[in-house]
């Protein structure tokens, strides 16, 4: 992995730097920890902000030079953005990493499909498009990615709910990077980005929702169908395509222009979100308290599959995953915790599972690799 | 529950629409829905309002008086064309923007729920060089906290005004605008909450 920390030199021009050893991805993401505000419902919140800089055409339309001038010429501001006090970000030129690790910051929620692709929707570019990464280590809150739809998006993943304290963050980021660069702005349409969807504020709020009573008293339609009705979008673990693997649910808003990043949240956040969250709750204590123990059945079941089995596959693993997950939150099982499953859901997909392994492994053999993994942790 | 439309087939198209906190809901079978042109599918995301504008299939939408010349629209900094705008979603430069003003306008307010003008941040530096140059200002867009502020005060006479001539639609309208401009006002504090140097007009 082509990697260089900031601190040591940040006006260094950009360029390979391959004797880097790899950053610890695995030390600690703070939104694994399973910590903050309605933690037993809410996985994490996240906010991130499109941006695209003055004099540079949008990425369309860039040349690779463009693209390569744009990340000399953004880097040292980039890498600057972190909260007072912290480490530089870590920089990460995108485009010269193995395709491996770039599926592995996906999977960490580090990139998006498409950065890791390098390929804009509309099918321009490739995986040799350059483009970077800066992530804030070993915390993982605030992630830069450089030249992708956008010339930046700028997130930052808090655990439990927590928006407000992540709009204040990466608030505090943006004005970093702003007071050295110029962002396209019109006072009409607000931030100005490529796709005509996140223009205005060009702020999206996301909060990641474990629903398995939902799913399972066959009620998660009924919320999707109440959250699309409210302009919100339903979104996957991973996102736009992706399904709902786990549990997960994504909330997000697709509004961007006509409110303000405060009425955008507060409709999230003190809006529809703790609805969802009492919702799911209930139905949490009416499938606990039935006469048959049919909660408890599952839960167990799911952790003596999971400590004993030999072959897992991914949606195997994640099914069982989330229902261990509802058992640690109910009190069902304590011979395990929220950071340990957590860190279980993100070992079981297939780059941290060859990461973890040091090899690369068919499918077959992924399957054993995950359940020796998940058999050393729980069994 | 029998369908509203016909009343002998049952009903299972369920629509509830809240629009301004007043609830709408329409429980219909599917033969009338679709005489009533009710789409069957949960309402239309973001993607699929640009969707159908971009293809052209949406009643009001790419089509109308200006259509054809939309069409033809290059933009003079990128020579992105409109037409590719529409077959990808994605615009080429900043300055796609002000070429493409008129025919985005109206998709842009039918996929931001009705918003057609930013309200929130403004990058500070933006602000700054409006200041400087010549021609309309974001101040004069926006208007600074002290115009703001005594529009604030305009706009609640005008409301109370409305409701003593139970003027109800206007005073909505009115309610909505006091809230925009409320929250332009507080979140104006937060971005000039630390002024940047040599600007004595932050203060």
């Amino acid at each position: 992995m082509t990697t260089t920390p900031e601190s040591d030199n940040p006006n260094e021009p950009h360029g390979r730097s391959s004797d880097q050893t790899p950053p610890p991805f695995e030390a600690g993401a703070e939104w694994l920890t399973g910590r903050g505000r309605d933690a037993d419902v809410v996985m994490s919140s996240r906010v991130r902000l499109a941006r695209n800089l003055v004099g540079f055409p949008f990425a369309p339309t860039a040349t690779d030079d463009d693209r390569r001038h744009l990340l000399g010429a953004a880097r040292p501001h980039v890498s600057a953005a972190n909260d007072d006090g912290k480490a530089a970000l870590t920089w990460v030129d995108v485009h010269e990493m193995p395709a491996i690790d770039r599926e592995l910051l996906v999977e960490r929620h580090l990139i998006s499909r498409q950065h890791a692709r390098g390929k804009l929707s509309s099918g321009v570019g490739g995986v040799d498009t350059p483009r970077a990464l800066a992530v804030s280590l070993p915390d993982e809150k605030l992630a830069i990615m450089v030249n992708e739809e956008d010339h930046l998006r700028i997130q930052r993943i808090h655990a439990g709910l927590d928006l407000s304290a992540a709009l204040a963050a990466v608030d505090a980021a943006d004005d970093r990077i702003e007071a050295s660069l110029d962002y396209a702005f019109n006072p009409r349409f607000g931030y100005l980005t490529c796709c005509p969807t996140n223009v205005g504020t060009g702020a999206r709020f996301s909060v990641m929702l474990h629903l398995p009573a939902l799913r399972l008293t066959g009620e998660i339609e009924k919320v999707k169908r109440a959250a699309e009705g409210m302009s919100l979008a339903v979104r996957g673990f991973y996102g736009e395509g992706s399904d709902a693997s786990g549990d997960f649910y994504q909330l997000s808003n697709q509004t961007t222009l006509g409110k303000s990043e405060r009425v955008l949240l507060a409709e999230l956040e003190a809006d529809i979100v703790p609805k969802v969250i009492d919702y799911e709750r209930m139905a949490r204590r009416k499938l606990l308290s039935r006469k048959t123990p049919i909660l408890q059945d599952q839960v167990h079941r799911a952790m003596g599959v999971l400590a004993h089995a030999r072959l897992l596959s991914t949606e195997e693993s994640m099914k069982l995953l989330s229902l261990l997950r509802l058992g640690v939150v109910s009190e069902l099982i304590d011979s395990t915790d929220l950071l340990t499953v957590h860190h279980l859901m993100l070992l079981t997909q297939p780059a941290h599972l060859q990461r973890a392994v040091g090899e690369e492994l068919d499918q077959d053999q992924r399957r054993s690799a995950r359940a020796d993994l998940i058999r050393a942790k729980l069994g | 529950m029998l369908c509203q439309h016909c009343q002998e087939r049952e009903a299972t198209i369920h629509e509830v629409v809240i629009k301004n906190g007043v609830k709408d809901e329409r429980h219909l079978c599917e033969p009338c829905a679709a005489e009533l042109n009710l789409d069957p599918s949960p309402q239309a995301s973001v993607q699929q309002v640009i969707g159908q504008f971009l293809s052209g299939s949406s009643a009001g939408g790419a089509g109308g008086a200006g259509a054809t010349p939309a069409q033809a629209l290059a933009c003079p900094d990128c020579g992105r064309t409109f037409l590719k705008f529409k077959q990808t979603g994605l615009l080429g430069c900043a300055t796609c923007y002000k070429a493409f003003e008129r025919p985005i306008s109206p998709m842009l307010e039918r996929a931001h729920e009705g918003g057609g003008h930013h309200v929130g941040k403004i990058p500070r530096r933006a602000l700054a060089a409006s200041r400087l140059a010549k021609g309309q200002t974001i101040e004069e867009l926006l208007g600074d906290a002290e115009e703001r502020a005594s529009r604030l005060a305009q706009l609640r006479k005008q409301l109370a005004d409305a409701v003593r001539n139970e003027e109800y639609e206007r005073a909505a309208q009115l309610r909505d605008l006091i809230e925009k401009t409320t929250v332009l006002l507080s979140s104006d504090e937060i971005d000039t909450a630390e002024p940047s140097k040599g600007d004595p007009s932050d203060q």
